[in-house]
């Protein structure tokens, strides 16, 4: 089955967005795939290269990587979700001159046409938070 | 229009109007499915029945009016508007004077709908 994932929760409250990345891996595990997960509102904070995790927490950025790395997931974060929470990846931050990307490069910035192409394209879409 | 081949959306909607950013990211996902031509039906429901509050002003909060936006749902030919019937009667929304028309439904009617979609995009 074609699953497509949409993350409307923030990686440093609750349990939702690190559930997606869980539930994304246990799929692809069991023979499914996963096409695109599209980050909105305060899931876009799951593509930050810059935060900092306590020691004896999870890192919360780690298990997307994997999914980007070892399984070709695309991960699209909503460029006005993105923008206005300052999420930027280098073309943003150089468009709106603003000092540095913050975006982890794994990470892409799109438009919620994305999310409605994914939705055509799966058999299933999951929500995450909200 | 040849739509018959793509997914029959629904967009439900459950967040009060200036509560969270999801309230205004919802209206944006509905607004983008219609404009790529997404079959596409929109739910109020719970709380977020107080999006169809007449008469908003946000502007002492520095926010986009919500009423407004959703003025707008007829431009995009999203003309299928539904209302949660029993969550409209406990927070004093009237429907009938909504910033656009919504046909009410009971929880059958939510079920029913709900059963006659392909996904739904739920916030």
């Amino acid at each position: 089955m074609i699953y497509s994932l949409l993350i409307v929760a923030s990686p440093v409250s609750g349990h939702g967005a690190r559930t997606a990345a869980g539930f994304a891996l246990s799929a692809i595990a069991s023979g499914h795939s996963i096409q695109r997960v599209f980050f909105l509102d305060d899931g876009v904070y799951c593509g930050t290269a810059s935060a900092v995790f306590p020691q004896d927490e999870a890192d919360r950025l780690q298990p997307w990587l994997q999914l980007a790395r070892e399984h070709a997931v695309e991960l699209v974060l909503c460029v006005s979700s993105a923008l206005r929470r300052g999420m930027l990846d280098p073309t943003e931050a150089e468009r709106h001159e603003k000092a540095a990307a913050t975006v982890h490069p794994a990470f892409c910035i799109g438009g919620l046409g994305q999310l409605v192409e994914a939705v055509n394209q799966c058999d299933r879409l999951i929500t995450f938070g909200g | 229009m040849a739509t018959a081949d793509r997914p029959r959306l629904l967009v439900v909607i459950r967040h009060t109007p200036y509560g969270s950013g999801l309230a205004r990211a919802s209206l944006d996902a509905a607004l983008a499915a219609a404009a790529f031509d997404q079959p596409i039906q929109v739910l109020f429901m719970g709380d977020g029945v107080l999006q169809l509050v007449p008469g908003q002003d946000s502007s002492a909060i520095g926010l986009r009016n919500i009423a407004r936006l959703l003025g707008s749902f007829p431009l995009y030919d999203i003309e299928h508007v539904y209302i949660d019937e029993e969550a409209a009667g406990r927070l004093g929304v009237d429907p009938s004077k909504a910033p656009l028309p919504t046909r009410t439904l009971n929880a059958a009617g939510i079920h029913a709908l709900m059963d006659s979609c392909d996904h739904l995009l739920s916030f």
